[in-house]
């Protein structure tokens, strides 16, 4: 396709735009509408996510090693349990560092009564911190069955709980977000259609003079492509500022919760999410509008 | 140039819109296809146009067998021909240049070039001064010129023309088919489907007549003859 030819295919898919203005300000409010909402659900469930890895990182599976275990079995456990996939750190903890911790966190100065000895000389361990809750079984598993392993000790609770959870926002998010796009492609096929009904004579004329099929569906195909472009790019502008002032907001009125809540800069958040909404955007504006040209200009 | 042989068309409905005609016109003639409405003439024009395909025959144009056309080269076979019908078909919201300058765009002709062209045609077919009026602000002579000159501006070896008159009064009439005739001149084989007795009479050009989808007699130098 040569240049000028190109440059009329893009000001023909601009005037449709304009020709239709209602139903293009309707598309581009709906598909704005959607963005906005995927915006927001990417948000939350990345921030969510976010919170969620954080807690996992704090969520531990300890080994009790065997009586009578070596040293270097100790550390050949330590170095098969490392290559692990489910694994994200490994920390060795002795029975004396056992034995001290549970002194400072349970006994404080009742300890003395024990005297030098460790009541928890055999609780030497491994404690092994994931890189995915939902694969604490899995690893579990493993642990049981290598040679030296007295005892696992999980958390069981925390680990499904988490990742539950975290499924669960996937899921909502995804099925909101699906629906959304399914209503913009409707939207959007509808405004196409239009346009087209209200240039039928022109494609008529374009058909008979010998315009390609290229020719004669690409002005809509831009139609589509420039509504859901606008369509995304507005959402984003407005989800860039109204983003900080709602992290400020959760932040003061749940100011409790401020070890918890870890909420990622809106920069992180924009790294991934105008790439995809714009992608989204056009994407949504291209199959709208492909569909309908498709339906309705056999040519 | 347009060769038909034995092609029947049949609509959906079952009636038989063009009944085993066969015809030959050569490169360079002027003929006129004349006939009562639903005789079958404006089928004729679509299926040279490749917008309907028969239902059985053969149509050669250009020595392209339109009949085996697969899809993908529908566009490229139809810029061979040009085309006018009875109601401009102009596009309204348009002026005179870009009505013409549109021919040329959608089959990716440089823009340099067109500028060149668009002023050439527009001059030959007398509208040079009125390039940027709009449709409405034309009357229709002027639109049909217009019409002409966008069918002409591509240069093709055949023009169809539906009832090219058949909106316009007396005068106007003439000064088309006067365009028609200079055209066919310069070597384009011109096709015109007519109701007017007197200019068919008048010229003295071929004339093909189509009765209920046959064609019924098909005289050089021929008179228009009454369906009766």
């Amino acid at each position: 396709m040569r240049i000028s030819t190109l440059g009329y295919t893009f000001k023909q898919g601009l005037k449709s735009i304009f020709r239709n203005k209602v139903f293009s300000l309707a598309t581009i409010a709906t598909i704005s509408a959607c963005i906005f909402l995927f915006g927001i659900f990417y948000s939350v469930m990345v921030n969510f996510q976010n919170i969620v890895h954080q807690a996992e990182s704090g969520v531990a599976v300890t080994a009790f090693f065997d009586n009578d275990i070596t040293d270097q079995r100790i550390q050949e456990i330590g170095q098969e349990i490392s290559t692990r996939a489910e694994v994200s750190k490994v920390v060795y903890v002795s029975a004396e560092q056992a034995w001290n911790d549970f002194k400072d966190d349970y006994l404080g100065e009742y300890a003395d009564s024990f005297g030098d000895d460790n009541p928890l000389a055999d609780s030497a361990n491994y404690e092994i911190y994931l890189s995915d809750v939902a694969m604490q079984d899995q690893l579990v598993d493993f642990l049981t069955s290598v040679q030296g392993i007295r005892e696992v000790h999980k958390s069981a609770n925390a680990a499904n709980t988490l990742a539950t959870a975290n499924n669960l926002v996937s899921y909502v998010s995804l099925a909101i977000i699906f629906i959304l796009f399914a209503v913009s492609i409707f939207l959007i096929s509808n405004t196409v259609a239009i346009g087209i009904s209200v240039r039928r004579e022109e494609i008529a004329i374009m058909k008979l003079i010998g315009a390609t099929d290229f020719v004669v569906r690409s002005p809509f195909l831009i139609e589509g492509i420039i509504l859901g472009l606008i369509g995304a790019a507005l959402p984003l502008v407005a989800i860039y500022f109204i983003y900080n002032k709602a992290i400020g907001y959760v932040m003061q009125e749940f100011a409790v919760l401020d070890s918890i809540l870890a909420f990622l800069p809106v920069e992180q958040i924009f790294n991934t999410l105008v790439p995809i909404a714009l992608i989204l955007g056009v994407g949504i504006g291209f199959l709208g509008s492909a569909m309908t040209v498709r339906r309705h200009l056999r040519v | 140039m347009i060769l038909l042989e034995d092609v029947v068309k049949t609509y959906s409905s079952g009636a038989p819109a063009l009944n085993g005609i066969s015809l030959n016109i050569e490169a360079g003639e002027f003929v006129f296809i004349v006939g009562d409405s639903g005789s079958g003439k404006s089928t004729l024009i679509k299926l040279l146009l490749r917008e309907l395909k028969p239902t059985s025959g053969r149509i050669i144009v250009n020595n392209t067998d339109v009949t085996k056309l697969r899809h993908g080269r529908v566009p490229k076979y139809r810029r061979n021909i040009g085309v006018v019908f009875q109601d401009f078909r102009l596009l309204k919201d348009r002026n005179v240049y870009e009505n013409v300058a549109f021919a040329q765009r959608v089959i990716s002709v440089p823009g340099r070039q067109i500028k060149k062209n668009v002023p050439q045609v527009l001059s030959t077919v007398g509208l040079a001064e009125k390039y940027k009026s709009r449709p409405r602000e034309l009357s229709g002579g002027e639109q049909q010129r217009v019409a002409l000159a966008r069918a002409i501006i591509n240069k093709p070896p055949i023009l169809l023309a539906d009832e090219p008159t058949g909106n316009l009064d007396p005068r106007n009439s003439w000064e088309i088919m006067k365009l028609l005739e200079e055209i066919n001149k310069n070597g384009t084989t011109v096709l015109v489907v007519t109701h007017s007795r007197e200019i068919v009479n008048a010229m003295h050009k071929r004339v093909i007549t189509v009765k209920k989808g046959v064609i019924v007699s098909d005289q050089e130098e021929g008179e228009y003859i009454d369906e009766d």
